[in-house]
């Protein structure tokens, strides 16, 4: 499978910089060296989900715990959890880490990709959730330390779009 | 069996907890017996209490986290149950104030009303402990067993759709939420 060992090793070097401790996720391609080292980190606990939206609870439970979290989910996970976000984590600012994988643009092959590409950006700044691309290893461990810092600090959801580039090696 | 009689009866009991309540009557009835700052009311978000208090409950092992979820909440998180049930927290308490239906929009009847059992959805998802209960003696018995009983359970409690007169507090969201969470790191630092 050509999904970069590399990069998600640099993804979850950079959550556990951030002190991540507890990363929920529901499974997709690009996600399962992620979901694997997730797993098998002694310091972190993965919640394994039925459906996205349960990831905003389980973060806000983990914040109020105070404990940092991060949320695993493909983009069509980000659109079942949206009612989550605006009537929990922006109701009652709670900060989410949201590493979401960006399906359905560019070099997509899968035709059921395609709709939910076409709509994640333009939702997520309806939404107005901070996010930004990592497409780049260079980058990618600073803005995920960036993404972390702005949403403890303005207590809102914040997004990383986990690209093709980075994610996918063929 | 009203729903305020359960609260009522183990008031005292969530002394000692950190509790999870959904919107509506039962954020409404908990305050109205006066709120504590241990008392989180989710007024909005149907369905994610009950995920709320799993991720309470995995990261604090040595509290007890107590959920007061409904029927009309739980029907839309399904999956919250076997979630729960796959990760086991010993320390989480479930009860679904069943009424068979959505009281706070005006009465709409649930699946409940027509056959849907939900402590047999939590039993058959892995909750290791279920029960049903339908007077609050058995309420007050099931729940001070399942605080002290350190095993994840789901107490189903069959109880009128009646409420209060109005769903609005003088508590505000916001407030509540960080006192919440200020409170949860005052026992922190205590231990």
């Amino acid at each position: 499978m050509p999904v970069s060992l590399t990069n998600s090793k640099l993804i979850h070097e950079a959550l556990k910089e951030c002190d991540i401790r507890l990363v929920s996720a529901l499974p997709e391609t690009w996600l399962v060296h992620l979901i694997r080292f997730a797993e098998e980190d002694p310091e972190m606990t993965l919640v394994r989900l039925a459906k996205e939206e349960e990831a905003v609870g389980i973060s806000a439970g983990a914040h109020f715990a105070g404990v940092k979290s991060a949320m695993l989910m493909q983009n069509h996970g980000f659109l079942a959890a949206i009612n989550g976000i605006v009537s929990f984590a922006h109701l009652y600012k709670i900060p989410l880490l949201m590493l979401i994988s960006y399906r359905g643009t560019f070099g997509e092959r899968d035709p059921w990709q395609t709709q939910g590409g076409n709509v994640t950006e333009p939702l997520l700044r309806a939404l107005r959730i901070p996010y930004i691309s990592l497409d780049m290893p260079e980058t990618a461990k600073r803005r995920i330390r960036q993404a972390q810092t702005l949403a403890e600090s303005s207590l809102q959801p914040v997004a990383l779009l986990l690209t093709r580039d980075l994610m996918w090696e063929e | 069996m009203l729903r305020l009689d359960c609260l009522r009866a183990v008031y005292s009991e969530m002394e000692n907890c950190l509790v999870v309540t959904i919107m509506g009557a039962v954020a409404a009835e908990l305050q109205s017996l006066g709120h504590r700052p241990n008392f989180f009311c989710l007024q909005h978000a149907m369905g994610l209490a009950s995920s709320t208090g799993l991720g309470l409950a995995l990261c604090l092992p040595e509290q007890t986290v107590v959920v007061f979820d409904g029927d009309g909440s739980l029907l839309m998180n399904l999956g919250s149950l076997s979630t729960m049930a796959r990760y086991g927290p010993k320390n989480l308490v479930h009860v679904v104030f069943d009424n068979e239906s959505l009281l706070s929009v005006g009465g709409f009847p649930t699946a409940t009303s027509t056959g849907t059992d939900l402590e047999g959805i939590a039993r058959a998802a892995g909750i290791p402990r279920t029960l049903t209960v339908r007077s609050v003696e058995d309420f007050k018995t099931a729940f001070s067993e399942a605080v002290q009983g350190r095993e994840l359970t789901t107490i189903v409690a069959k109880v009128e759709a009646k409420g209060p007169s109005g769903y609005v507090t003088d508590l505000t969201l916001l407030e509540n939420r960080f006192q919440f969470r200020r409170h949860i790191q005052s026992l922190k630092k205590a231990r």
